[in-house]
């Protein structure tokens, strides 16, 4: 059953895709230059992830469509990404914190994807988890830095704490595509990692003397292609010179 | 970024060569075997038995020297390293008279690695194996573990302390005891999690002052 394989393989590959480019924006803006750097290494570990992902999803759909043509050819309502990941960069805190939530979540759930029955997910996956473990170390490490640093610090990372919780909830949502793949032992239930993120979550909240939201309401939508304003401002620059030019290469 | 591009003179040097000669680069000593592998040549006093057995022969030296050709590719980034010193190199095998390089990326988005394909193929042509294949593995994922002791020593030597112990999983917080690879002291404190590139992490000596990169475990 390609389709359903093709449709997961690009939403694993369009969450890393546009957080990837997202922590890109960073370069040349960071606070400090040891930043700057870490975040462009952090943006190139997950568009690597995206590619291999990519790759595999055009392999599975079998109509020719290449890494290049599912990143660039496609318009936001085609983008299967959480919402979380294409919100704006905001402050250091504000991308630090979505940063942890990614990468707490990702985590354990490439961890689970090892096992995975697909071996080409299960090798992207083994590869991912690894850079992924520094991501959360690095978020992390920030999050309390900021969160237990000085009065302005700590309410921006409070803040950013805040408003992204609520873009939480859809990392944890499977629909009828997913829970087949699952049953098949192709893809990971979110559910089973949910225990891990939280834990990641308070230890680090703890350190940092923020406060947890409590889990209330929460965002859905990306994941079937209703995105927030921001993705379509992703694109229009991730995309323009394929957009203005048609086919160019170098 | 920069040192990932592919320098210019190398394939033009390749081209011009051909353009030159022969189609094929000289080979001193590796002509005739590639040849019988290829099944172009051979001995024409041999028997089919002698040939199964000297073309078997063949496929081993071949392999060695195209292994040879192959390992002594330098990593673009770390240039005092070769890419069988990283682990890099995975595998190379001869079939039907082709080569092929089995390579495996250090980190997913490693920008060097069109670079180290790229450098593989010009080492086999100039080697004498023309057309060679090759082939990127994810699996198994790559490990510092891979690398060798010359390995380490030579990253040592060149400023960049090597991993210390073996990857596994980490703990959320708590650090490495890194040495200095100047002063060899382990008074040292991390600067920050991401270095020069993804696989290395900033530190700083308290003993020596200096600040150095540090090979991440993985």
């Amino acid at each position: 059953m390609p389709k359903p394989l093709f449709d997961y393989a690009l939403r694993l590959a369009d969450n890393a895709l546009v957080l990837g480019h997202r922590l890109s924006e960073w370069c040349g803006h960071a606070p400090v230059l040891e930043e700057d750097l870490a975040l462009a290494n952090m943006g190139l570990d997950l568009i690597g992830q995206a590619r291999s992902l990519y790759g595999y999803a055009g392999e599975v759909e079998g109509a020719g469509r290449n890494e290049d043509a599912l990143a660039y050819l496609r318009d936001a309502g085609a983008y299967r990404n959480v919402l979380l990941v294409e919100q704006p960069n905001g402050d250091f805190a504000a991308t630090m914190m979505r940063q942890l939530m990614y990468a707490a979540f990702a985590h354990p759930y490439c961890e689970a994807l090892r096992q995975s029955r697909d071996g080409t997910l299960a090798a992207i996956a083994a590869k991912s988890a690894k850079e992924l473990a520094y991501h959360v170390r690095h978020a992390a490490e920030w999050v309390i830095r900021l969160g237990d640093g000085t009065a302005d610090s700590h309410r921006r990372a409070q803040d950013a704490l805040d408003e992204l919780w609520p873009y939480t909830g859809e990392l944890f949502e499977a629909d009828d595509i997913e829970r087949a793949l699952i049953a098949d032992g192709i893809a990971v239930d979110p559910e089973t990692v949910r225990a891990a993120w939280q834990r990641t979550m308070e230890d680090v909240a703890g350190e940092a003397t923020l406060i947890l939201p409590r889990s209330g309401w929460m965002q859905s939508g990306g994941r079937t292609g209703r995105h927030s304003e921001h993705l379509g401002h992703i694109l229009s620059e991730m995309q323009f010179l394929q957009r203005a030019y048609p086919g160019a290469r170098w | 970024m920069v040192s990932a591009m592919p320098r210019a003179n190398d394939p033009t040097e390749l081209v011009s060569d051909r353009e030159a000669g022969s189609d094929r680069l000289p080979l001193p000593n590796g002509e005739r075997e590639l040849g019988r592998a290829l099944g172009s040549g051979g001995d024409p006093d041999q028997t089919p038995a002698d040939d199964d057995k000297t073309s078997e022969h063949d496929d081993a030296a071949l392999r060695q020297r195209a292994w040879a050709a192959a390992a002594a590719v330098c990593d673009p980034e770390i240039p005092v390293l070769t890419i069988a010193d990283l682990g890099v190199l995975r595998d190379v095998r001869i079939q039907d008279g082709v080569v092929e390089a089995i390579i495996t990326p250090t980190y997913s988005g490693c920008p060097a690695m069109q670079m180290i394909a790229l450098e593989i193929e010009i080492a086999l042509e100039r080697a004498g194996f023309s057309a060679p294949r090759i082939t990127t593995v994810l699996s198994p994922a790559w490990t510092t573990d891979w690398m060798t002791e010359s390995g380490s020593t030579k990253l040592r030597d060149y400023g960049i302390a090597p991993p210390v112990g073996k990857a596994g999983r980490r703990a959320l917080f708590g650090e490495e005891r890194v040495a200095c690879p100047h002063c060899g002291s382990t008074a040292t404190t991390r600067i920050s999690e991401f270095g020069s590139t993804a696989c290395k992490a900033l530190y700083r000596c308290g003993a020596c002052a200096e600040p150095f990169d540090y090979f991440k475990c993985i």
